[in-house]
Formats: C-alpha cells, structure tokens, sequence
C-alpha cells in the first residue's frame, strides 16, 4: 500500500469536509478497496473511514412502508435486521463469507458497482432509491456501466431505500474461484409489475432484462419466459464462462427465481 | 480393540497443541535483530530482452540500503537442476541457465528483475517503483505444440530449440507396441490434458537470510520441505558456501505439497544479500507473487492408445506426452513426466507392451515440476480415463474390464521397468464396492432424477511409486543426489530420547507417529520421544519429504537406528545383569534375562551409558546415540480403488461431489487417524483439479488465474464427508516397517473417479459426451452437452491451446 | 504514526502504527501475536480471522486504526484460562481437524462465530460457513467433524474416519 492519511470521523458532516480535500476517498467497508490498496492500484492520499459514523447505520420502514438501509450498514447487519424484505436478506446472506460479511456494507457495494457485485441487482429489481448526502437518486439512473455510478467525487451514500416487492427472489450462481456471480438474477413482482435485474453477466454492469419482465408482468410464471433467449451481446467472456454461457445461466436462473418467487 | 499407544494407535498429534494455541512457529514468525526487507521488482511481461535498468533514481530513496540486479550476480551461480534426463537418442536433455535475478531476458511473468533491500517493505516497494526498465518486449511462447515448432521463439537463445528433451521409454519397445496396436480387435484412443495447477499451500513461501560477521557463518530460514537439500544446492551450486559454515532451518512449514522440495531464487538472493548489507534480509511473499513464481505442477496433454484383444486383454499401450517445463527448470522438473510418469503407466494391469513418448517443451512460463504426485497423477488419470472409455465403447462394465486385467501374482515386473513387491488389487476393489455401497447406486440415481439431476458412477483403481530410491539406481537414471533417509537416535541418561531425522513434517504429523514406532519398539510411552526434525544444524543429512516417503524411507532409517540403540542397551543389560547378551529380551522398557526372574527397567541402562560406573568400558564406547542411514532396495507400490458419484444439473453443468469413496492399501499403518487425513486431504485436491483448479495463461503469457478470485480452491462445501478405508493390507516386502506411504495417494487416484462419473452422468442423461478436459467447470460441461466441443462453454480453451480470455482480478463488495 | 489503543484477548495494548497498517500487521507486529496468519492477499482464505467486538473479521481486510478501542481476540486467547485447550481447540485436535496449522487459527476462530450464532449447526451449515476460509490439507472432513463435536453433536455417525 501507498501511504495515506486514515481518518475516522463521527459524523456525515465530518466525512464530507475531509473528503473535499484532493485524492481523499470514503472507505466503507473495506472489503474490496483494501485488497486494491495492496496491489497498489489506487493511491488516496487520504483514506476517510466511514466507520464510526451511526447516522448512516441501521434499518429501518420509513412512512412508504419502504425499507430504508444505511449505506455504512454491513451486510451481517442486514441479515440480522432486514427481516421484512427476505429475498434482500437471502441475497446479503450468501455475499461473501461471514468475516466479510462482518465488514463490508451495502453502500460500499454499490458506490463501487462491481460487475459482479450482488445488491446493484436487488437496486434494480426493486427500483430502490439511492440517497446520498445531498440528493436521491434512483437506480435506473445510479448503476451507470462497470465500476461507474452517478456518484460525484466526494458524494456519500447515506441510505438505499427499497419498495418491499410482493414477491421476490434472488438467484446466484457462483462463479467457482471469487463465489461473486458469474450471473446473478433478482427477479421482484410489484403490484405494477415485474422487474428483472441482472448481474455478474455484462461488460455495462448490472442490467434490466426487460422482455422478461414484460412476460412475467402478463403471467407470472416460469412458462411466461420460455419462449425468450437473453442475448449474449455485450455479456462477459472470461476464463469461467463464455458470454453464451452467461446468457443461457440468465434466461434459466429468471425462471428459478420466478419458480421460488411464486 | 484399536490399540490406544504404539505402531497402530490413532494418537492425538502433539504438535496440534501449539498450532492451536497460536503458539507455532513459521518461517515467517521469525524476525532477526536489525533485519532488513527485499522486495522483488518482477517482470509484468512473459518475454523480453533487458536493454536497460536504471537505478539512480531509486537507489536514494528513504531507508534503500542496496538494489541489486542480474548482473550482481555474474560471478554466481544460477540455481541448479536436480535430475538430467537422458533422451531416445542417448543425448542428454537441454538445460538451460536459470539465474537469481534475470540476466539479459526476463523469460516468464514473475521472473525477478531486481532486488530491492531496504528498511522497511514499503519502502523497498517505493524504490522499486523508482526502477526505470528499458524492455523489449519479444513474442511469448506458451502453447507447447507451437513451441517445438521450427521458427518458433525461443525461450532460451542458447538451446538449439525448447525442446527440453524427447523421452521414449521403453525405447526398445516401440516397434513391438505398434505392431500390436496395429494388430489389435480394439483400441481406444484419448486426447486429454492435464490441468496445469498451482499446489496453493496455505502458508506463502519466506525466506530470511543472515550472516555472523564474527564468524562467517550463514543461517537460512526457509519454508522448506527438505532443508538439507537446500543446504546442499544452494552452498554447493549457487552460493559457493561450504555446507559447514550454512544452516537450514525450516521450522513449522504450513503445507507444501511438493512446491516447497525445489530451491528458488529468493533463498539465494536473501542468504547472499545478508553478507553483502551486513544485515539480515527478510522476504516474505505475497499470495499474488507465489502465483508466480511458486513451481506449479502437472501441464501434460496427452494421446494414449490402449489395444484390446477379442477377449478384452489389454495388448499394447501407448503414449505420447507433451510436458511443459515453464521457463526454466526447476529442481526435480525432468524427473517428474519421465521417471514418476512413464514408470508408472502399467498401473495394476497387466498390459505386455508399453511405449511411453515425452517431450518436454520450454515456454513462457513459470517453471513447472513436482505436485502433490508428480507424474503419477498424470499417468493414473490417461489410464483411468482410456479404460473407461474402452469399456464404454465395448460395451463392458467397467470393474469387470479392470478386474479381468488386474496384475495378482507378485511380485510382477512390469513391462515399465519397475517390480511390483505386493498388491491386492481386487481386494481394495471389493471393498471398495462395499463402502461405496455400489449396489445402492442406481436407487440414488433415481432420487437424484426426481431432483432434476443426472447422478453418476465413476470407479477406477490406482497405483503410485512412492519413497523413491535406491539410490544406486536413481543415480542412472540422471538423478544428482541420493535418496536415503538419515536419523539419529539420542538417548538420554534419564531415558527419554530424541530423534533426529532428516525427514520434515509440515502437516504429515511426523513429531506424533514417529515416536509410536519407537516407543513401541522399546515399549515405553510415547512421550518419552521426541522428534527433531527441519534444522541442518541438529539433524543428520537427509533428503527431506516429498514422495510419500517420510515412514517408508525416514521411519526405516529411525527404525534401524533404533535397533542399533537396542542392540548395545542389551549388551549393556548384559553386563550389568551378568548374563549373556543374547539372553536379554527388551519388552515393555524392561530388560529381562531369559529363564531367570532378573530385571532391569530401560531407564537403569541408559543411566549405566552416561554414568558407566558398571560398564564393559573395554568393549564399548559409553552412551547411547546411533545413526542409522536407509537406502531402499525398491520403491513401495500403494495401490487401490476410488469411488466418485456426482449429480450434474443439465440447465447449468454444474457438478456437484455427492460421494467419495476411497479404499487403499497402504501396507502397514502406523496412525490410522493421521492417515485418514492425508487421504482426505488428497482427495479434495484431486476434487479440486477435476473440477474446480485452473492455472491460465493467455496468449501473451499473462497469468489469467493469479489469485484466489479466479483460481478456484475447494472450499467445505465443494466436497462431501469421504468414506475412506484401509483396511486391505498387502505389507511392503522390502521395508521394516512394511509401510507404503500414504501422502499422495488421495491426489493421484481421485480425478479420474470424479471425472469418470461426469461422463457416465452425462451418458446416462441421453448425452453422448466420452471426454471433458479439466477441470470440468459448469460452463465446460454445458458446452459438453450442448454438443459444442468440450471447451467451447469457457472462453478459456483447455490447457492443449493457450488461453485468450480476460482475466479479472479485484473487484467486488466494496 | 498514530497511537492506537484497544483490548487484546482482555488486555489494554497500543502501539504507534501508520493509516496504512493493518489489523494483522498490527497483531503479527508490535503485538507480537503471530498466531493470526495471512495466506493471501485478496481476503478469501481466512487464516487471518479474528474476532472484533464479538465479530469475526479477516484482520488483513481491516486498518488497526478501524479497531480504536475494540475488543479483539485472536487465536491467542482461545484457550481456557488454566492454558488447556478450549473446547473448540480440543475437537480439533480430537478429530484431527488439522494438519500444517496455518489454516487452523481462522478455521478456529471461524469456528467459535458460528458456534456463538447457531450453538448445533448442520453438516451443511458448517460447510456454508467456512467459505471463507481455505485449507488445503484436511479436506474439510475432519474440521466439519471436529465443529460438530465441539458443538455437542454424535459425530459417531459420519461415514469412516
């Protein structure tokens, strides 16, 4: 590692006026920023710990009946207390490992928008709503391409809040080595619809698959989507699976999840 | 009743307690006074020439004590090749140099370029990051076949090619096995490939060097599987440092698995820095800098032929192997596709005529040689795969077809050169039948159908070669040390003892089972003994452990220490007892005179060697301290049947490992618990290469799987509870102690099982799949059965083309 | 170099470390407790597992500074205060739930989080929970057996040793 500056501050306030200072970065919880680190490959020199910072911890049902998480919230802590949206704890429980678990927190997840990353599905499945500390943004408009967000420099995510589906379900299929998904889909039924996310699968980061969501909102079943193939355009190609592979995994895993969803 | 102390005995390992505790000591526990750090500026490409390296701006940067680079390192040694290998033709094998720090080309990702010394690592990573490189960079070679092609480029500029060398064996036989095959009802005929993999011991490689100014002594900490030969390679061929004024010590090692046998650049270069700083120099690798730059293993791909008469008699088989020996060669690399390979290719059948071809071919590479089996692997898996296949195509079960060719006279001379001792081969078989209860098979098929998945068989049997020697002949067949096995037996004056031994336990539990045997033999308590064992500085020279042959060589070698111990107690008995020493019997640590009531505890007689008040000091020498040396007169044959079952999911190919079956004979036994572990451990590796381990490269050389994100270890819940057995015993002839050798077997019988049931899975689902290289991956597997050639599902071609596929490295939960 | 404080294995210890410097580094270092290990250096093989505020955590994924005032526990302080092994140590030395070591302290300490969320944990359950931490010696077999057995349950059962 670069030498940096590590600073833990208590409050929101705090966090963003360390993190105007220049090459200075919100460390959440670690768990991939660390491993960079090492490897040299970011150099901050200034590393802002979020931490110690209790207002963007917890779980809550905000008026909506959403479910509204702290972005400093790890994902241990989802599990233990997002019991009103099970398909979200399902999802945080197979993260990772437990110690992993222990440290890493939502909000780091999806500021980092990895490609193969978990909860930027369950965003999009669920049409969540990514509050940072000074804006709301939805996640049709958050997730913007591999390892890209709307994050501006210095911008925390404070809160995701999530519409509880009335149905939900969320299937990984693990990529042997990292056990990220090599494809990951979250499939949720709104009373207005069906929305499909995908993960682990294309070079743009998660997307929606939205010929399946337009069977699914007519019938919801796995029949619905039989007659469909996801295209392999623009799907990952790496030693684990070819981008074929990866689309055949999505169109079978939309239909187990619709299947344990229904 | 099992027994609860002694040859036998499930003892709880001593050495578990400080393991536990946190109270272990590894290489890199060890910090000396004043030490310093080196970090290794590596290449980033597979091929280049060093126009220039430019220190000047590094060399002033805080706490850099010193850089050094290749040419330091002209008037030293390059690090030497254990083993020539002689050619079809007689000739002897192309060897190339293999310096510390590269010299002039930089030939695989990982080669070290320069050395950074400094106070601390980070800032001998600054410095290095100051190093200005001037490469160019040339075309890589990583696909074998291209490599041997005329105009390829090569790796080495001095060699006539990267031909390492083109083995036939037995040469003499060639013309007869392809007459047979010519002539034969049947032959089936595999391509296949054995995965290159990386031996992923959990504890990286560290080295800390040091030298006495006062007296000119140097002292190497390594992680070391055999420190005496590290001693001798290094002080010998690389350092020019007498082996009286080196030490070795590789204390508690965390695994090797053969990867820590071989002697790297890096115990050079700290050993020889320590003098030239005046300080001590520490390196401890990275888990990202042992992907490349520990030896990996396996990378053969292969063609075998296997001829059948009308009645199913194996005729002829036949063989041709490319093996990849990376940049350079590694310590033990020639041996491990000739020798450990071609010897082994009879298994347990016996097949008259057998025509092993290896070439082994230099590329871009990091080196590759010995891996938990080395070559026996390779030669198990091309068998068990070719039989299987054989039996499928006619139509023939597959247990019969093994039986009915099983050798069952011994001892058998193989038409490989080697002679079988002992073996029960139907006798692992049938009991293996039982403890994977066979018969229940098709029942669970049919539950496992109801789930939606395709379950199926895979059995096949195994031999291996282990506790290699003798000496005598392994020195013709080109290798360059002897394979004794040394230890010296110290007893004490209170009686206690010590055994010193050259054998090195980094996980094989050798502190708890070596003292069974001579405990037993003395009949006294276990804890009387003790076990000394990774230091050069109190052990005798020995050749350390790899090959399964710490008990089968190392134990034999203690065992006749011991007798020599026992032989002079009794003389001592003697005297003090007044009898004749041929009357004395030793049992239960007292020495008694036959046909009187006279008695003398063991204690008693080791007090008279050191206070030899009452001694026959005419005759004898006092103490009790012997050094037995052991030079096997044949290898051990541990041979045995494996059972895999599996369920394929046919929407996605995932494999899944429902049922593991093992059933071994390994001779005698001394601690059935230590060896159930061993046999457990082998098998997960042998699981991992079968469906999970890849080690990648790409097109340019660059390691796509070099970390644990892409390069898939087993994890608990890759693989099931094992049902293992060992209770076939067929005890080696040739040995004291009757044993076998256990370490390797688990490794070496096991990939076949698991990818012989994928096959029969998949046959049994309507698909007509008959090979899948591995390891067989989901994305493999779906491409199997969708009709697409068997790698198609990866982007990843199977090791027999080099890869072109992306690897991905950090990136995930934030 | 700033001062950090915290609780190890019950006692108050500091020691002057950089941002940089991580929990592990901090433990194997100035600490002197060499009983964490690190076998990698992406946080997936666990050797380095500690636990933090009753959490397990992968001490080389984790700044000494993010553990101000924490209570940790290594492998160190596992035993029983007379110095005998603790019950989780003790199964796995029972079953020879390992054999080089280097893995074993997180494996341990892996262990003792589980057994402190799910006191009777299935064969499955186990095998789930320790994805985060390699062995490559043992196979698994005996480290599941040796966790079910330090968690009270007939082991006697599990097909050959």
């Amino acid at each position: 590692m670069y030498s940096f500056e590590l600073v833990r501050p208590k409050s929101l306030a705090e966090a963003l006026s360390a993190l105007k200072e220049e090459d200075a970065q919100a460390l959440g919880g670690g768990q991939t920023l660390i491993p960079t680190l090492k490897q040299r490959l970011a150099q901050p020199s200034k590393l802002v710990s979020l931490s110690a910072i209790d207002e963007i911890k917890g779980v809550c049902v905000d008026d909506d009946g959403r479910l509204c998480i702290g972005g400093g919230t790890t994902h241990g802590e989802i599990v233990a207390s997002a019991g009103d949206y099970p398909a979200l704890v399902s999802l945080a429980s197979r993260i990772g490992d437990p110690a992993v678990r222990n440290r890493g927190t939502i909000g780091g997840s999806i500021a980092n928008n990895d490609p193969s990353a978990c909860y930027p599905a369950a965003c999009l499945a669920s049409n969540a709503t990514i509050c940072t500390d000074h804006r709301e943004i939805p996640a049709d408009e958050f997730f913007q391409g591999m390892f890209m967000t709307a994050l501006e420099e210095g911008e925390i995510v404070t809160e995701v809040r999530f519409p509880v589906p009335q149905k939900a379900n969320y299937q990984k299929f693990a990529q042997p080595a990292s056990r990220f998904p090599l494809v990951g889909v979250f499939v949720a039924r709104f009373s207005d619809g069906v929305r499909v996310a995908i993960t682990g699968a294309s070079e743009g980061g998660v997307f929606r698959w939205t010929e399946a969501e337009e069977a699914l909102s007519d019938n919801f079943s796995p029949e619905a989507i039989e007659g469909l193939t996801a295209s392999a355009d623009g799907l990952i190609t790496d030693l684990h699976g070819s981008a074929a592979y990866r689309a055949h995994l999505i169109k079978v895993l939309t239909g187990r999840a619709v299947k344990a969803a229904a | 009743m099992p027994k609860d102390t002694g040859i036998g005995a499930s003892s709880k390992r001593r050495e578990d307690v400080r393991f536990l505790t946190g109270d272990g000591n590894y290489t890199d526990d060890i910090n000396v006074h004043g030490q310093a750090y080196v970090h290794f500026l590596r290449s980033d490409v597979a091929h280049a020439k060093i126009n220039g390296i430019d220190t000047s701006a590094a060399e002033g940067m805080p706490g850099v004590i010193r850089i050094f680079t290749g040419k330091d390192f002209e008037a030293v040694g390059g690090l030497p090749c254990g083993w020539q290998v002689t050619d079809r033709h007689g000739q002897p094998m192309q060897e190339p140099k293999h310096p510390v720090l590269a010299h002039g080309k930089v030939r695989h990702v990982g080669d070290p370029i320069c050395a950074v010394v400094a106070e601390t690592l980070a800032q001998a990573r600054d410095a290095a990051e100051a190093i200005e490189l001037d490469l160019e960079i040339l075309p890589a070679v990583i696909n074998m076949k291209e490599a041997v092609k005329d105009g390829a480029p090569k790796v080495h500029d001095d060699l006539t090619s990267n031909l390492c060398y083109d083995w036939g064996f037995v040469e003499e036989n060639r013309a007869a096995v392809d007459e047979a095959i010519s002539k034969a009802a049947h032959v089936t005929t595999l391509e296949l490939v054995n995965n290159r993999l990386i031996a992923n011991p959990m504890e990286p490689r560290v080295a800390v060097g040091q030298w006495e100014k006062g007296t000119g002594d140097y002292t190497l900490y390594t992680t070391s599987q055999n420190p005496h030969v590290i001693r001798l390679l290094m002080g010998a061929f690389v350092l020019g440092i007498p082996e009286h004024k080196l030490r070795v010590v590789a204390p508690d090692v965390g695994g090797g698995f053969g990867s820590k046998i071989f002697h790297y650049a890096e115990e050079a270069f700290c050993t020889w820095a320590a003098k030239e700083c005046r300080r001590p120099v520490k390196w401890t690798s990275t888990r990202s800098e042992a992907f490349m730059t520990d030896a990996h293993g396996r990378d053969h791909v292969t063609r075998i032929e296997l001829a059948l008469d009308a009645d199913h008699n194996f005729t002829a088989l036949r063989t041709e192997t490319y093996a990849n020996m990376g940049a350079y060669l590694s310590t033990f690399a020639p041996s491990v596709p000739t020798w450990l390979h071609g010897t082994l290719m009879a298994g347990n059948y016996k097949t008259p005529l057998i025509y092993v071809n290896v070439k082994a071919v230099f590329t871009n590479t990091v080196p590759v040689d010995a891996y938990r089996g080395a070559g026996r692997p390779e030669a198990t898996f091309q068998l068990e795969r070719v039989i299987d296949k054989a039996a499928r195509e006619l139509g023939v079960d597959p247990i019969e077809l093994r039986r009915k060719n099983f050798v069952t006279e011994f001892p058998y001379a193989t038409p490989v050169a080697v002679e079988y001792d002992t073996g029960d081969y139907n006798a692992t078989m049938d009991k293996l039948i039982e403890i994977a209860d066979i018969a229940g098979f098709e029942a669970r098929a049919e539950e496992s159908k109801k789930k939606g998945l395709w379950r199926g068989l895979g059995v096949n049997s195994y031999i291996e070669a282990c506790g290699i020697a003798p000496s005598n002949l392994v020195g013709q067949l080109g290798a360059r040390a002897g394979l004794y096995e040394s230890a010296t037996v110290r007893v004490n004056a209170t009686g206690g003892l010590v055994v010193m031994t050259g054998s090195h336990s980094h996980g094989q539990g050798h502190e708890t089972a070596f003292p069974q045997v001579v405990a037993d033999m003395i009949g006294i308590p276990e804890d009387m003994v003790e076990v000394v064992h990774g230091d050069t500085a109190n052990t005798p020279m020995g050749m350390g452990t790899y090959g399964s042959r710490s008990l089968a060589v190392g134990g034999s070698a203690m065992v006749r220490a011991t007798e020599k111990i026992i032989a002079k107690a009794k003389k001592i008995a003697a005297h003090i007892m007044e009898a004749s020493d041929s009357d004395i019997e030793l049992k239960d640590g007292k020495f008694t005179v036959a046909g009187t009531d006279k008695s003398l505890a063991w204690g008693d007689v080791t007090l008279a060697a050191y206070v030899p008040h009452n001694y026959p000091l005419k005759d004898m020498e006092p103490g009790l301290e012997e050094t037995a040396f052991y030079d096997p007169n044949n290898f051990t044959y541990p041979a045995g049947a494996y059972a895999c079952e599996v369920e394929v999911d046919p929407e996605t190919g995932k494999v899944t490992v429902a049922r593991f079956a093992a059933a071994d004979d390994f001779g005698n036994i001394i601690n059935p618990m230590i060896v159930d572990g061993q046999v457990h451990g082998g098998i997960a590796q042998g699981i991992g290469q079968a469906l999970l381990e890849n080690c990648a490269y790409d097109e340019a050389g660059q390691l796509i799987s070099a970390s644990y994100m892409d390069y898939a270890m087993p994890r608990a819940d890759d693989v099931p509870f094992y049902s293992v057995d060992h209770s076939c015993q067929t005890p080696c002839t040739h040995n004291p102690l009757g044993v076998k050798g256990c370490g390797e077997a688990g490794a070496i019988g096991s990939p076949p099982a698991v990818v012989n049931a994928v096959i029969d899975a998949l046959q049994r689902g309507g698909k007509n799949v008959t090979h899948i290289d591995m390891p067989l991956s989901p994305a493999r597997v779906w491409a199997a059965m969708n009709g697409a050639t068997a790698n198609e599902g990866a982007a990843q071609p199977a090791a027999r083309d080099s890869g072109s596929a992306e690897g991905r490295s950090l990136g995930g939960q934030v | 170099m700033a001062k950090v404080s915290m609780r190890v294995n019950g006692k108050s210890v500091s020691a002057d470390v950089e941002g940089r410097t991580l929990l592990v580094e901090m433990l194997r270092g100035p600490l002197g407790l060499t009983g964490t290990h690190v076998g990698c250096d992406t946080s997936q093989c666990g050797a380095c597992v500690v636990h933090v505020n009753g959490k397990a955590v992968k001490a080389c994924t984790m700044f000494a500074a993010e553990a101000e005032g924490a209570e940790v526990t290594t492998i160190e302080g596992m035993a029983n205060a007379d110095g005998s092994l603790g019950t989780i140590q003790q199964a796995f030395q029972d079953y020879h739930g390992l054999q080089c070591g280097f893995c074993t302290p997180g494996m341990v300490m892996s262990a003792a989080a589980l057994l402190k969320d799910n006191p009777k944990p299935t064969e499955s359950e186990i095998r789930h929970y320790l994805e985060g931490n390699i062995c490559r010696c043992t196979g698994y077999h005996n480290i599941v057996k040796a966790i079910q057995a330090a968690s009270g349950q007939d082991v006697g059962a599990i097909a050959a040793e």
